[in-house]
């Protein structure tokens, strides 16, 4: 798990900073990382913090948490107003730069740029493959496949087939593309479609983007792991000041407000799985006990460090959602989804033009309430994500870890997609069976457990997942705000780490019970837009810096 | 009676081990010891050094600074890892046998009521280590 670093292979003593291991090009900078740090030692705690990120980026949370809690009704339509706004009138920007971010990793990818190696040319990856994987997907996406698996698919399903109205020259309904009027098959592949959109190569793409510019930057170039690092192509040495402040405070906001109003949701819908399944009363006992014990689980988590909790965690986590993922395949239409895995592959590949098209789009709501949606959401989640991932991927080469976080996240979603989704429709197809189609959205996934045998252990394991998934999304959080707000430092103490993660499970509880989830859900969701622009600065910072790094064999 | 002393070191916070050094200076000379330096860090650019090699060089630097007011032979050794701050314990644990050492020397906290959330990491090392461990608390 450790590197010896005792005999630098080529450092040559006394020229300057010695390059990481094997050849790489460090940018040169005067800039001390925590130089701008805070140091002290208040009631035997030790505390060492970015004084201005961490300063403004608290004062903001708490000013916006006593804001919607005590305006509900006041702000929440004006969260609402400026996040419609954005999807209506913007939806082009999200659509554009999420093509954007994916046609530039496949770029890298192909190009000779793939070849080099996250932390120089002779580095070792820190991770196995196993652990590796498991962290990226868990941190990506894991607790949304499992609400969105079975619902998503279904509901693209359900429109498409209701095919297009129209009023006053403008589509009233939300089918993607132009629908597909009466034909289940057609229907079917593109409902398919729309969801592996959704869940493929775009959300992946902003999330390696994000990842493999700040690992290069970090290992390769020697700056510290945070979102202002990116910059320094552009900005040069203005990025220690408030540009950079600035980006690291915006970065703060959307991963603190994203998990802590994910985990007040999560806990609404895990409450409400508990209730269908345990009859558990739905009620905000139930959801607080939630929050706090799965805060106190990546609380133990975080404690253990990345190795030995976040990794175990995942691993755990890759291993349960394999063994429900491989039953519903085995117990489910089991030919329908092996033949369905590749047609709906096939339909992805022919409707991706078409879906990822930024102008002229006739499907107004599809495009402005789904995927503006999902993009802004993905974005928004980008620096939380790509921090992480990054911080874990070092050792590995350019096109091993596009080929991790672009390629194999996309095809696990794709089969799971078809898995899910692929039974819940064949069994309104096939078996006439609505009781998915009527359920609410967080219980669709066991309303479709419950048509397959072993119900009550797969539905438990179901349940599991999502609250682990949960837990291994709040653990990475904390480290990544707590490595954000103490300048890009992995080695702040301790107890910073132990803060974050009850402070997001305190917002959780209080806005829970005081009302206000959803708006700042949707202020945090917001905050894609200049994500947005930060990312496409962030294509060109890493094309920029990969061509100066030395390729290695 | 000790042949090897492990000695970890955190260059960011040299005041913080000071007495301790003094401590292994004075332990090396009489048992005629060798002194092995340690460093735990994370492989990310940090505030002592912003590669793993930098930080190499800066601590065999230290350690022949060290040599020069003890005059027992030295060595460094710098351990990367993803999360020191979670894995300084187990690291450390790890390069004690490694290095042979059979005394490791390292400052440490007066005993607290954190220690129970906490453990010192010294107090951590000390149980699992065979090795004999010398905490040296600072001086009030």
């Amino acid at each position: 798990m450790t590197n010896d670093n005792k005999q630098p292979p080529e450092a040559a003593p006394d020229e300057g900073i010695p390059a990481p291991e094997g050849p790489a090009n460090l940018i040169d900078t005067d800039y001390v990382i925590g130089q701008d740090n805070i140091t002290a030692n208040k009631f035997g705690l030790d505390v060492d913090l970015h004084g201005k990120v961490f300063t403004v980026s608290s004062l903001l949370i708490l000013v916006f948490v006593i804001l919607t809690l005590a305006l509900q009704s006041e702000i929440e339509p004006v969260f609402n107003a400026i996040f419609s706004f954005l999807t209506g009138n913007l939806s082009w920007v999200f659509l554009l730069g999420g093509n954007i971010f994916v046609l530039v990793s496949l770029g890298i990818v192909l190009s000779p740029l793939g070849k080099v190696r996250i932390g120089g040319a002779h580095a070792k990856p820190d991770f196995s493959y196993a652990g590796w994987f498991a962290m990226l997907f868990a941190a990506g996406m894991g607790i949304g496949l499992m609400f969105y698996g079975v619902s998503e698919p279904l509901t693209h399903f359900g429109t498409a087939l209701g095919g297009t109205s129209m009023e006053d020259g403008m589509r009233t309904d939300w089918a993607p593309l132009g629908a597909a009027a009466g034909d289940e098959a057609a229907a079917h592949r593109l409902g398919m479609a729309a969801t592996i959109f959704h869940w493929g190569l775009h959300p992946w793409g902003a999330y390696a983007v994000v990842g493999l510019a700040l690992a290069i930057f970090s290992f390769n170039k020697g700056l510290p792991l945070t979102m202002r690092s990116i910059f320094y192509p552009i900005l040069g040495e203005r990025v220690w000041g408030w540009p950079g402040h600035l980006i690291d405070i915006l970065a703060v906001f959307a991963t603190l407000f994203g998990l802590a109003t994910s985990l007040g949701l999560g806990a609404s819908q895990a409450a409400a799985g508990l209730n269908y399944l345990f009859d558990v009363p739905n009620s905000n006992i139930t959801m607080v006990l939630l929050i706090m014990g799965i805060t106190a689980v990546a609380l133990c988590s975080i404690m253990l460090g990345v190795d030995k909790g976040v990794q175990r965690l995942s691993q755990l986590n890759m291993m349960l959602a394999f063994l429900l993922l491989a039953f519903v395949i085995i117990v489910g239409p089991t030919m329908l989804i092996a033949t369905g895995f590749f047609e709906n592959l096939a339909a992805y590949a022919v409707n991706l033009p078409a879906l990822s098209n930024p102008f002229g789009r006739e499907d107004a709501n599809f495009v402005q309430g789904w995927t503006a949606f999902y993009w802004a959401w993905w974005i928004s989640w980008s620096p939380f994500v790509g921090m992480f991932i990054a911080r874990v991927s070092r050792g590995r080469s350019v096109r091993e870890f596009l080929t991790a976080v672009l390629l194999v996240p996309t095809l696990v979603s794709v089969l799971w997609m078809t898995a899910f989704g692929g039974t819940a429709i064949d069994q309104v197809i096939t078996n006439g069976f609505q009781g998915v189609q009527d359920a609410a959205l967080e219980i669709k996934l066991f309303a479709m457990l419950g048509e397959l045998p072993l119900a009550s252990i797969t539905s438990f394991v179901g349940i599991v997942l999502v609250i682990v998934f949960f837990v291994t999304s709040s653990d990475s959080g904390s480290l990544v705000i707590d490595s954000i707000t103490a300048g890009g430092k992995v080695d702040a103490p301790k107890p910073q780490r132990i803060f974050w993660a009850i402070i997001e499970g305190a917002i959780a509880i209080a806005l829970l019970l005081g009302g206000g989830l959803t708006a700042l859900q949707t202020a945090s969701v917001s905050t894609g837009l200049p994500f947005t622009l930060v990312l496409l600065v962030g294509c060109y910072a890493l094309i920029k810096a990969l061509m100066s790094e030395p390729r290695g064999n | 009676m000790f042949k090897k002393i492990l000695v970890p070191v955190d260059l960011a916070h040299i005041e913080v081990i000071e007495p301790s050094l003094q401590v292994v200076a004075e332990q090396a000379k009489h048992y005629g010891a060798e002194v092995c330096y340690v460093a735990v860090a994370a492989t990310t650019p940090g505030s002592v050094a912003r590669t793993p090699e930098e930080h190499q060089q800066k601590l065999e630097a230290f350690a022949q600074e060290r040599a020069k007011v003890h005059g027992q032979p030295v060595s460094a050794r710098v351990i990367t890892t993803p999360d020191p701050i979670a894995d300084l314990d187990d690291v450390l644990v790890d390069a004690i046998d490694e290095a042979d050492a059979d005394l490791v020397i390292m400052p440490t906290h007066p005993p607290k009521h954190l220690d129970a959330v906490i453990p010192s990491h010294g107090g951590k090392v000390a149980t699992h280590t065979e090795a004999s461990v010398f905490l040296v608390r600072p001086q009030t």
